[in-house]
This record gives structure tokens, sequence and C-alpha cells, in this order.
């Protein structure tokens, strides 16, 4: 079995958000650069348990310039065999789906797993455009993966409950939490990490569809109001005649 | 050319994100001097279709196909990508909710369309089509040019207020080639939580965290929800340690809510808890620590004890209503 795993580069979930050069770019000074954590946590360690349990190969992808090279290397450590950079930085959902499918046509791979989003753009995207562009099927934020033979059983969260599904291999699954258990990569994953190959590939010709020309900050909050917790009935009051939200 | 919505359905009732899509689908394609059609998939009575005349559909297309009950993605690209070209749509709208999620990427990518999820404007076309979206789980807008002549949009649910009218829309049944085998992804069983609110749909929400102590202190926080129709959330220690679902979590890892009332009992307020809720309009902060960063973010507090102060809340608002 051949599992590819997506993964992206993204802040740190505390890192601070702020913007640069007019408000065209993300400030990257003093922040710290992780695998998007349903990549990571989700998406690749269940990967890797399937790999451990039933035996597979496990591929990662990631679409982005050597400033990518870190956290690839991370995902090697946890136990990925080998690895693939398409060298662009464009931030196209459909340009980067599109180098994703490209790559995935060649090698036949029997599942390809996607985080549900990254954190930083946040647009739940890449899944279901790799599946269109493969024409395979695709099941978005699945929270338990279960293989038997070439028939998978997914439990995929909709509005108000879960659903389970059933569909024979290949498909794209989009995992969040409940899928796996986040790992720490041991001394031998890092040492062996080192050596494993990681292969760079061009970019193959596609339209970017979308280009971001600035960011913005939400409006600061007008600071609290305090009240007492003697005087509960004045937060009711406030709240209906100031707010209007009862 | 025209504009498409497609309007999500749960158990043969249109979903309150849906009718967003609609007013949202409606005043785009004013601002492209076009018109609006919504097209519902699965069983649905004719009242319920008529209605999304209410939020500006000229038209509804019906596929009154009851294999459609649930969504299976592949199949509903297809419907929808044959409704673009009967239709001539040059942007299709979806909700940003778990169903949207499943398919407008397929749909964008099969149209070839400048995809736009989580869209919280209309789009300014005075130089491009700039729509704005919610970027860093909500600490940060971005605003993306669509460069593309086809467009896909899913809007933020709870972003854009409902504003009915009495319009009725003209309903057509809509027949595309769908075939047994095209059903690739099969349900077996579903489990919902029947009777509640879905929570990203909750005009009001109401969330504990740590500070309560326990599971067995859930009534608390379900009593206040039950005074004010709210729904209930968790932090995310609270799911972790399995007090709650995983289904309630909200924060950066959990989901996102944009309520007009958030009322967060016993919350600190991490800054990943924050990134799920500070799209919503009103927050009150209960926590007896003065310090709790949450209040930062906050639009009322309440400094003291959540098992003294939530009981004395709940009875005020039942006096209330």
């Amino acid at each position: 079995m051949k599992i590819l795993v997506c993964i992206s580069k993204t802040p740190d979930t505390t890192a601070k958000i702020a913007f640069t050069d007019n408000n065209t770019k993300f400030n990257e000074a003093g922040v710290q650069f992780i695998i998007n954590p349903y990549d990571e946590w989700y998406a690749l360690v269940r990967a890797l348990e399937l790999k451990e349990t039933l035996g597979a190969t496990v591929h990662l992808i990631t679409v982005g310039g050597p400033d990518t090279e870190p956290i690839i290397r991370k995902a090697l450590a946890l136990g990925g065999d080998e690895a693939y950079r398409v060298n662009t930085d464009s931030q196209d959902s459909f340009y980067i789906a599109t180098q994703i499918a490209e790559h995935a046509r060649k090698q036949a791979y029997d599942l390809i797993f996607t985080g549900k989003e990254t954190i930083d753009y946040n647009g739940a995207a890449i899944g279901g455009m790799v599946a269109e562009l493969l024409d395979l099927p695709y099941v978005s934020i699945a929270a338990k993966f279960e293989l038997n033979g070439t028939e998978a059983t997914i439990n995929r969260e909709i509005e108000g409950g879960e659903e389970v599904v059933k569909v024979t291999l290949p498909v794209v699954v989009s995992c969040q939490k409940g899928m796996a258990e986040q790992r720490i990569p041991g001394m031998r994953g890092i040492m062996a990490a080192r050596t494993k190959p990681l292969a760079v590939v061009e970019p193959v010709a596609a339209d970017a569809l979308t280009t971001v020309s600035s960011f913005e900050l939400p409006p600061a909050k007008a600071g609290v109001k305090l009240i007492s917790p003697d005087n509960v009935d004045e937060l009711v009051k406030l709240l209906h005649d100031e707010a209007k939200v009862i | 050319m025209s504009v498409l919505i497609f309007a999500d359905q749960a158990h043969g009732k249109i979903k309150k994100v849906a009718f967003e899509a609609v007013q949202y689908g409606a005043k785009v394609a004013q601002q492209l001097g076009t018109t609006a059609t919504a097209l519902v998939l699965g069983t649905a009575a004719n009242e319920e279709l008529e209605a999304l005349g209410n939020y500006g559909a000229a038209k509804v297309l019906h596929v009154a196909d009851a294999r459609l009950n649930e969504v299976e993605g592949t199949v509903f690209t297809k419907i929808i990508a044959e409704a673009v070209t009967s239709e001539g749509a040059q942007v299709v709208i979806f909700g940003h909710n778990f169903d949207g999620k499943a398919i407008a990427p397929r749909v964008a990518a099969r149209l070839k369309a400048g995809f736009v999820s989580g869209a919280v404007s209309l789009p300014d076309t005075s130089n491009g089509f700039v729509v704005k979206k919610s970027v860093f789980s909500g600490k940060a807008f971005a605003n993306v040019n669509i460069n593309s002549a086809a467009k896909v949009i899913a809007i933020m649910p709870n972003t854009f207020a409902l504003e009915p009218t009495d319009a009725k829309a003209a309903v057509t049944a809509f027949s595309p080639a769908i075939s047994d085998a095209d059903f690739k992804v099969k349900v077996s069983s579903v489990e919902t939580v029947s009777g509640e609110v879905p929570l990203t749909e909750a005009d009001i929400v109401v969330s504990g965290g740590r500070g309560l102590k326990g599971p067995e202190n859930w009534g608390l926080v379900e009593d206040l929800a039950k005074s004010l129709g709210a729904a209930t959330a968790c932090s995310r220690p609270v799911a972790d340690t399995g007090w709650r679902p995983h289904h309630e979590h909200v924060g950066q890892t959990g989901l996102t809510v944009r309520p007009n009332l958030y009322i967060a009992i016993g919350i600190s307020g991490a800054i990943q808890h924050l990134a799920g809720v500070n799209g919503s309009k009103v927050i009150v902060v209960i926590n007896k620590d003065p310090e709790a960063p949450f209040f930062k973010a906050a639009d009322y507090g309440i400094v003291g004890d959540a098992f003294e102060v939530v009981p004395k809340l709940t009875a005020a608002i039942k006096q209330l209503k």
C-alpha cells in the first residue's frame, strides 16, 4: 500500500499575527514555523499507524520553497519514508492542488491524506481539489479511519453529528482530531531523517486563480465592561437593552 | 450569466447557512446585473423551496431524488456543474459548513474557478473582484482577488444577517444525468445530536472551560443555555479530557463560531481559544481570575465564582423571558 500525506508549513499556533510591506505580507519576524497541526497530528500519524499495522510506504509532499525543508525533515523523522517538495512559492489552492495531483498521478497512491485545513489560510480546499483533479472520491473532515482490505470505513463530521461512510480505495481523506494522537520524533528518527530521500521537483504550468492583495487585523475591542458578581441583573439588562442580543 | 447558490438542506429543511448563501448570492447577482438561482438536492417540500425567494432567489432548481438526501461529494459536484452549464452561471456560492467543505473545492477545481472559502464580505468589484476572507483561524482577514472568469465563494456561517422579504421563488424540477454507479461514498450510519441547534449556526453559545472542575457540573452550562435557547460548547482541555464530546470544542483546532452572543464560563481565554470565537458579536466572560486573558477580548465581564454567578444569571434570564 502506498500513502501520500500532504503537509504544509504554518506559523505556530501561538504566533503573533502581524503584517508588513503595507499589509501585504505576513510578518515572519520572531515566528516559529511548524507542520500544520492537522497535517501532522492526524494525517501523518494515522498514515504511520497504518504503515505499522498493515505495512505501507508513506510519501510526503509539500508545495513550497526551500524554507519548508525543516518541516519536511521533521515529518521524515516522525516516520515518513520519502518526501517531495514542489519548488514554488505560489499560494493559490488550485495551483497547489494541481501540483499535488500531477505528482500523485505518476505514483498511483491507494490513499491520499491531508489535514482538514491549514491554520493560516483556512482554505479547507486542497483535499477536495486534488480528489476532483484525480477523479477520486473525497471524504472530508474525518475523525476516524479504519481499513479492511480495500474498503475504508470513515467517520466524518457533519452539522450536529457524525456520519459513518464506506468507500473503496483509492480515496482522498482530509483529517481532523480523533484520527490519531500527536507523536514526538525520537533521536533515531531524527538521525534517520537526515539521509531519507527528499526530491525537489519543479512545478508544472498551472493558473493561480486567486491572489491575496492585502491583509487586515480585526478592529480592537473597546474594552470590557465589568459588572459586579452581586449584580447579575445589571448584566441581563445590558445584554437586553444595550447589546440587544437577548 | 447568473449566480448559482447551493442551498444545503438536511431532512427536508433548508439550513440557515443556505438562506445566508442565497441572500449573499442574490446581492452578488445584483452587483453583476443578473439573477440568482438556488439549487436544492434531495427531498424537500415545495413551500421550503419557494421560501428561498424570501432571500432573493429568483428561481429554484430542485432535484427531487431521495438518493441525494445525504451528501456524496462526487455526485453533488457533477450535478452542480451541470446546473452551472444550464444556468450559464459564472459565480457559485456555498456555505462554508461541513457540506460546503466537502463539495465546494471539488466544484471549484472542476470549473477551474478561483475559490475563496470563509468569505466575510460581499465582493468589491471596483478594482477586480476582491472578497474578504477569514485567515489565521479568525485572527486576521485577507482580501483575495479572484482572477478567473468562473468564481466559487463559500461564505462563513452566521456572518450575514438575514433580511427576508415576502417574495417567492419559481421552482423548477431539474433532472441531471446521474446513475447509482456515481455514488462512490456510501453512508452506513448517521449519529446526530437531534433537537439541538448546530453550534456553527447558533445565535447564542454558552461555553464552559476547566473552571467548571468536572463533567458533573455541566448542568450549570446546560441550564443557562436552555434559558437562552443557546447551543453549548467547550474549550479544548474540556474536550481532551473527555468531559464533553469533541464536536463541542471551539477554538483554533476545533470549530469556529460567530454567534451574536458568546458566554464563556471558567475559560481563561488562551490565544487558540480566542481564535475560534473572536468573530462573535458580543462576548461575556465569567471567570474568578481577574487576570484571565479572556477579559481583554470581552465586551462584558464578571469576576466571580461561576458556581454562584451562573445560577443567578440563569434565574435572571428566566425572569426576563
